[in-house]
């Protein structure tokens, strides 16, 4: 296995072997055939760089920031040597008319072979003025840049499914990539911020495959997000017995007892951070001691509180004081108009006689 | 609406709607049914009555002498379904939190598996009790609409809640919606059917007790 | 004539109550109630069903006395109670029930299914669909005196012969008597003895008692029919005479209904509590047997066992007395297995044995089927009771299939094996 891939790698002291085990377990995660992690290794090192345009619209840069930055170099960093990224704001040394120079070049030297990622949900409130970059709202520039892609990748929930920016009430008429690009394979990464792997995940596969992986009815990559983060949870057993924490710091959260009653979304969640874990595997939230929010499911942020449990209604009893007061008020009424009934039956109520037994 | 949204919904506004109309439902019908009001029994007690209506409200849950020989399926079954369903609903950590959270009552519960064992279980006696409905002349010849749907009505929400909790058929997050609308369904239908016998099985109960204990006859 | 089907309908809107609305609502279709209901478990028909007797009363309760069931009539989305239906019912209410109450004590919700098919034949009975022979029987009853068209004299008769017999002075309308003594047509026509062993015991314990000659009859066809107001007349008799005469007690005979009628429905029907108690002749004979009054001088030998009428015991709560009387008379005596309040009816009473179609001897004679076994099944000769009705049943059923049965009434055998 050679290539200048390998070489890159090297220089930045990532041995052969390491990369090959990365591709072994990349494969592994994406449920491939044991051999797929080679044929991944090799297609990766020898392939060639496709091009890649980042488009970041209403957005915390937090997905840029969960994908590249780690204390020392990793191989999640290293993917990018992988691709061409010829268009990524934050990332990029160019700036203003150079930026929209490299942009539009690297849209009319690759039309319709560029990876498009996008991060951000994309506002349509007043004509899409809430986000704009060199003076054009974000939604124009994802029709003209989705126009000449292969494929687009949503990365985080917010170009996944609206994310934050699209919660209750939405000022900004945020919207998913999904919503406005009916004629593109896209292939959804959704997470607040989404898990590193699984985008490299995804691009190693479209690399080797030269296609997207299997997706969801959510248009997620079902290998990463098959799962619910309760269905691989390490505290499921103590579900499973029903022993509970009840606050974040008795005796039960000591012990690691299950989040459910301190509102883990767990059971509701479909993600991979159960199995694949964040920082290089070190820890995640529930690991570290906190219920899953639910930050990969779409409108997660109006899910009601993030410490309610899911068995837990919003609030059923709102409306009972009311109800109890209607339904007394309607047997009242259906019983004095029944006793009513009975007294008036009573009141002309015929003496019977004999006679009255015969027709 | 997806998966979430719905749950969202029917955890919110559509408990919120399915309570309501229980709660007004329940009042309603106790209202209208206890004040048709009685006349007094004049005949000079036998014994008085004493806590004779409280007795039969508790004997009545026993089998009368030979009738367990008569129809078990109805006993045994209707025990084991009645009693599943008291553990299921009270027993299961998750809708003890529910009522934790709702009154700020809380008691232990059983182990999600034993739980789920009590599921299954009840799931078998209520189609035990079906087959018998269907087999049994006297109980197939009162049957009506109604039965059939407060059967299902009733059987719906320990399927769904079943399924939800092992994974079946459905992704959860749907499971534990459609779980959540069919004990919604069943709230709504309860005050107005035969199954508001919940309710009135203690009136009835006591009544019976109490007017032939005047008699003298621990009915 | 005036009955309809409005005067049925506007009779069950007075009837209709707490307890009733409770029980319709309570019914969750199970059917155990016809596992306690001789004609279903005899006739394997599912129409006797208990509760689906009732159904004409649910309907017009759920008609008349709910708000969906208002709002289904007033949209014409239920089904009105008709004349013909009624008719169709009056199998299922009169024949094919006798009232014996076993289904109330089985019913798993609580359901009082007897009370409520007694307060539906209150409607049955102005919308003219009671069967001719109770008809009869009642009209008999208001008219003449009694259900079998007795007068005083043929009573006076029989108190005669019964004087003749004893040697002992039977009083008629005697004021400040303990007791007022209470015939039915049955025993004063069939079993005269009665009277005799009554005189007996009286005198032995040195009770003070009387008859009257304007209220000798105790049996009250006005609450078989389930007719109030005919029922009131009727048991208005007995209350003036017990009052007029001032007795301390009025002793009910072993008739089952009539207990009923002057024990319980009594007060209730002429709105008042009595100012006399009402005793059940079983009652007074174990009170006597306690204090020792009461001795017998032989035993009866041979097996036999005993048949509680529903009236008496299930219904009337004289749940105990029966028993030791039994056992202090009879050697070999058989305790069966459906005793006391969980007897088995004869078959004939609430007024069905008065109803004499072709149709309704014949479900009696099948209903007697389960008495039937219990006889066989102790091996006994003898069966010993306390109703002339359950006796006349059951020995119209004994002839009919031709068994070698002899039914004895409890009283009598304790006066013949009495001490002189």
């Amino acid at each position: 296995m050679q290539g200048s891939l390998i070489d890159s790698l090297a220089r930045q002291g990532i041995t052969r072997r390491a990369f090959l085990k990365y591709c072994a377990m990349l494969a592994s995660m994406m449920a491939l055939p044991p051999s797929a992690g080679r044929a991944m290794a090799e297609a990766m090192a020898t392939a060639r760089r496709p091009s890649v345009i980042w488009l970041p619209f209403q957005e915390c840069t937090g997905c840029t920031e969960s994908i590249t930055r780690s204390h020392s170099p990793s191989i999640e960093g290293m993917i990018f040597d992988l691709i061409s990224l010829d268009y990524q704001e934050t990332l990029m040394a160019a700036a203003g008319h150079q930026a929209e120079e490299a942009l539009h070049a690297t849209m009319k030297s690759n039309h319709g072979k560029y990876l498009l990622i996008v991060d951000g949900s994309i506002p349509l409130g007043m004509n899409g003025a809430y986000s704009c970059i060199a003076g054009r709202s974000n939604v124009d520039l994802l029709k003209e840049t989705a126009s000449g892609a292969a494929a687009i990748v949503a990365m985080g929930s917010c170009a996944s499914y609206g994310g934050i920016p699209k919660a209750n009430p939405n000022p900004t008429g945020a919207v998913s990539v999904s919503d406005l690009v009916k004629d593109k394979p896209i292939v959804n990464i959704p997470g607040c911020p989404p898990i590193p792997v699984v985008m490299t995940g995804v691009l190693a596969h479209y690399l080797t495959f030269g296609a997207l992986p299997e997706l969801d009815a959510k248009g997620r990559p079902k290998a990463f997000f098959g799962e619910t983060i309760h269905d691989r949870c390490y505290r499921r057993p103590f579900y499973d017995q029903g022993k509970f924490a009840k606050t974040f710091d008795d005796e039960g959260a000591r012990r690691g007892w299950c989040l459910f009653e301190l509102g883990c979304k767990g059971p509701v969640t479909y993600n991979a951070c159960a199995t694949v874990k964040w920082n290089g595997g070190t820890s995640w939230p529930v690991e570290s001691g906190h219920g899953c929010l639910g930050c990969s499911e779409p409108d997660f942020w109006d899910g009601g509180s993030f410490y309610k449990a899911l068995s837990m209604p919003a609030d059923p009893l709102k409306l009972g004081g009311a109800a109890a007061v209607a339904g007394a008020a309607a047997g009242v009424a259906v019983s004095v108009a029944n006793r009513v009934k009975k007294g008036a039956a009573k009141a002309s109520h015929e003496k019977a006689t004999l006679a009255d037994l015969e027709k | 609406m997806d998966a979430l949204q719905f749950l969202t919904w029917v955890r919110g506004p559509g408990l919120d709607i399915a309570v309501g109309i229980f709660v007004l439902g329940v009042l309603w019908r106790l209202i209208e049914i206890y004040t048709l009001g009685r006349k007094p029994d004049l005949a000079e007690a036998r014994h008085a009555a004493g806590a004779s209506g409280w007795h039969t409200v508790f004997r009545r849950s026993l089998p009368p002498p030979g009738m367990m020989k008569r129809s078990p399926v109805s006993y045994i079954g209707g025990y084991i379904f009645h009693v599943g369903l008291a553990i299921i609903v009270f027993l299961f950590a998750p809708h003890i939190l529910l009522i934790t959270n709702l009154t700020g009552l809380s008691w232990p519960g059983l182990p999600s598996q034993f739980v789920d064992l009590v599921t299954v279980v009840t799931m078998a006696a209520m189609i035990v009790v079906l087959v018998d409905r269907i087999n049994k002349p006297a109980k197939r010849f009162l049957s009506t609409f109604e039965d059939w749907f407060t059967w299902a009505v009733t059987f719906l929400p320990v399927l769904t809640g079943w399924m939800a909790v092992q994974h079946l058929l459905l992704p959860y997050t749907l499971m534990l919606a459609i779980h959540i609308l069919t004990v919604e369904i069943l709230l709504i239908v309860l005050p107005f059917t035969k199954l508001f016998h919940a309710f009135t099985l203690i009136g009835s109960r006591w009544y019976n007790g109490r007017v032939n204990g005047q008699r003298g006859v621990p009915v | 004539m005036s009955a309809s089907l409005e005067k049925g309908i506007h009779a069950l809107k007075e009837v209709i109550d707490a307890p009733i609305a409770s029980y319709f609502n309570s019914c969750v279709h199970c059917g155990l109630c016809a596992e306690a209901c001789l004609f279903y478990l005899e006739t394997g028909d599912p129409k006797y069903t208990p509760i689906h007797k009732l159904e004409p009363l649910r309907r017009v309760y759920e008609q008349e006395y709910t708000l969906l069931g208002r709002l289904k009539k007033w949209t014409g989305l239920s089904k009105p109670v008709t004349d013909d239906e009624l008719d169709q019912w009056q199998e299922l209410v009169y024949d094919s029930c006798t009232m014996c109450g076993r289904c109330s004590l089985v019913c798993p919700v609580g359901n009082d299914i007897v009370y409520m098919v007694r307060k539906l034949r209150e409607g049955m009975a102005v919308s003219g669909h009671v069967p001719d022979g109770i008809k009869g029987a009642a009209k008999r009853t208001v008219e003449i005196g009694g259900p079998m068209g007795l007068k005083w004299p043929a009573v006076a008769n029989v108190i005669k012969k019964a004087e003749e017999a004893t040697g002992l002075t039977i009083p008629v309308d005697q004021a400040g008597a303990d007791y007022l003594v209470l015939l039915s047509s049955m025993e004063i026509v069939n079993f005269p003895e009665y009277l005799e062993a009554l005189a007996k015991i009286f005198n032995k314990a040195g009770i003070t008692f009387t008859l009257a000659s304007d209220a000798f009859e105790a049996t009250n066809a006005g609450i078989q029919i389930g007719n109030s107001d005919l029922a009131r007349v009727i048991v208005s008799r007995i209350v003036d005479a017990a009052e007029r005469l001032k007795v301390n007690n009025v002793l009910s005979p072993e008739c089952g209904h009539a207990y009923m009628a002057v024990r319980w429905e009594g007060p209730n029907l002429i709105g008042r509590p009595y100012s006399f108690k009402v005793v059940h002749v079983l009652e007074l004979l174990d009170e006597l047997r306690q204090k020792g009054v009461l001795k017998v001088k032989d035993k009866f030998k041979e097996k036999l066992i005993l048949h509680d009428p529903c009236q008496i015991v299930r219904r009337g709560g004289v749940l105990n007395a029966p028993e030791p009387l039994v056992q202090m008379v009879a050697e070999n005596y058989i305790p069966v297995a459906d005793k006391q309040m969980w007897n088995w009816c004869c078959g004939g009473g609430g007024g069905a044995s008065a109803i004499h179609t072709e149709e309704a001897e014949a479900l009696r004679a099948k209903a007697f089927g389960i008495k039937k076994r219990q006889i066989e099944d102790a091996g006994v000769k003898t069966m010993v009771t306390f109703c002339a009705n359950c006796r006349i049943v059951m020995e119209e059923a004994i002839d009919h299939y031709e068994m070698d049965t002899q039914l004895l009434g409890l009283t009598e055998l304790l006066a013949e094996h009495l001490e002189d």
